[in-house]
């Protein structure tokens, strides 16, 4: 059994999101929303060597499939995140991440003077106008954005 | 013809061509053609509602007056001391609340976007009137069919805009719809005022120069377009301090200027365009603000479909 293995314990269902850049597995789960007040069983592990990246982080959410628009949200955090969907201890299904068309509720616009940051009931949304480019304006505001400050804003 | 403008909101130049700016002009023409009568008729019946919560006197005088010159009315609140919002009511209720009650919603917000959320939750059609500092369309409306008016054409000029174009929404405006034509532009700003660079992506089709001085090129323009230092928006009053009184025009620079040169401000204007300049045949703000009452109009008419798009 590898290293990895032994860090952090097989899930009979759920989903493993892997090959999450070093220390921003945190940032991954406020980004997909998770709290851990969900009841479900999450394990993070931080720091994990990794032959491809050095180091990575993994987290294993037990309970949950997450469908590709969710682990979508993730794509400008951890780009290079795979996503593992396991049913009866097997991976059924196996995924990358990819840009989403626009990220709806996820970052904060960073234009503190952007209607989005002020109205409860506003939901921020960010486009994403070129995927390879990383090319992201706020739909409200129409300020370009990059990804960077995006990133820091929920933190 | 089907008319491009009808039920539409107005929310950014850049989501206009060419064409609608030249239908618009045109209504505009007609409009002013028109007699008494003939203009009262159009909107009767129609009430347009206004939500300023930043302060304004011209525009949203301007905008009764296009609506009244149409024969409709204007309902609203003049600030935003007189609203729920002070109550803490957000802007989503409140433009669910005034949509029911009006054919167009005029809206001037100091937030940036105010006007795409409100165009979002309201069914009727929402123009913005101003969003922070971000956008004030109907002004680059007319400052556009003013330099028409009196310059003859819009292509082939050589367009100065001098001021504070860090922060006045009116000039995103204005260059995002002068880059539909054919002009060079000549920015005159101090470093701390410059244009933000993020709003450069929309510009790429047009001729855009930097320039500190107004010395540098005001023997060369067609159109000297002025705008006030936007003191309210400054988030440190000392970098305001520093730049309050970094331009004038004034005899000096007008002595330089072409005698076929035109200068415009989107007013109100403080202490950058000199009291005497008024009375110079060159300075046209006053009518430039005269246009901007049948320019929206126009649009108003347009939006309700009480006039055929030519």
């Amino acid at each position: 059994m590898s290293e990895e293995q032994l860090l952090v314990r097989r899930i009979r269902e759920g989903t493993v999101i892997d090959h999450i850049d070093a220390g921003k597995a945190l940032l991954v789960l406020r980004a997909l929303g998770i709290t851990g007040r969900e009841g479900s069983v999450v394990t993070v592990a931080m720091n994990v060597p990794s032959v491809k990246l050095g180091k990575k982080d993994i987290i294993k959410i037990e309970g949950r499939l997450l469908a590709a628009d969710e682990t979508n949200k993730i794509a400008l955090i951890a780009p290079k995140a795979t996503i593992n969907i396991v049913s009866d201890y097997r991976v059924r299904e196996k995924r990358r991440v990819e840009l989403p068309d626009e990220f709806i509720g996820v970052f904060n616009c960073p234009n503190p003077s952007c209607i989005s940051n002020s109205e409860r009931s506003v939901a921020s949304r960010i486009e994403v106008l070129d995927k390879e480019k990383q090319k992201l304006r706020c739909w409200y505001c129409r300020r370009i954005l990059e990804a960077n400050e995006l990133i820091s804003s929920i933190h | 013809m089907a008319n491009p403008f009808y039920r539409r909101d107005v929310i950014s130049t850049r989501d206009m061509t060419r064409e609608e700016m030249d239908l618009l002009f045109n209504a505009t023409d007609r409009i002013r053609g028109m007699n008494m009568q003939e203009r009262l008729s159009l909107c009767r019946g129609r009430v347009l509602c206004y939500l300023f919560f930043e302060p304004s006197t011209r525009t949203r005088l301007s905008f009764e007056a296009a609506m009244a010159s149409i024969g409709g009315s204007s309902i609203g609140i003049a600030s935003g001391k007189e609203s729920s919002m002070e109550k803490g009511e957000s802007l989503v209720d409140t433009i669910r609340v005034v949509d029911s009650y009006s054919d167009v919603i005029v809206l001037r917000h100091r937030m940036d976007g105010s006007a795409r959320l409100a165009a979002e939750v309201a069914s009727n059609p929402v123009i913005n009137a101003g969003s922070g500092a971000e956008e004030h369309p109907t002004q680059a409306m007319l400052d556009l069919y003013t330099i028409l008016k009196e310059k003859g054409r819009i292509d082939g000029l050589r367009i100065g805009i001098v001021g504070d174009l860090k922060y006045s929404r009116t000039v995103y405006s204005l260059l995002y719809a002068l880059a539909m034509y054919r002009v060079d532009v000549h920015l005159v700003a101090p470093p701390l005022l410059r244009i933000r660079r993020e709003s450069l992506y929309a510009m790429d089709s047009l001729s855009i120069r930097e320039h500190d001085s107004i010395d540098e090129v005001v023997d060369t323009l067609d159109v000297i377009y002025v705008t006030r230092i936007q003191r309210e928006r400054f988030p440190d009053a000392q970098e305001y301090e520093k730049v309050k009184h970094s331009y004038v025009i004034d005899d000096r620079v007008l002595a330089r200027a072409r005698s076929d040169a035109i200068v415009l401000h989107p007013l109100p204007r403080v202490d950058e365009v000199a009291y005497h300049v008024d009375s110079d045949a060159r300075a046209r703000y006053f009518k430039q603000a005269s246009y901007g009452k049948d320019v929206r109009a126009a649009l108003l008419a347009l939006m309700i479909n009480a006039i055929p798009p030519v």
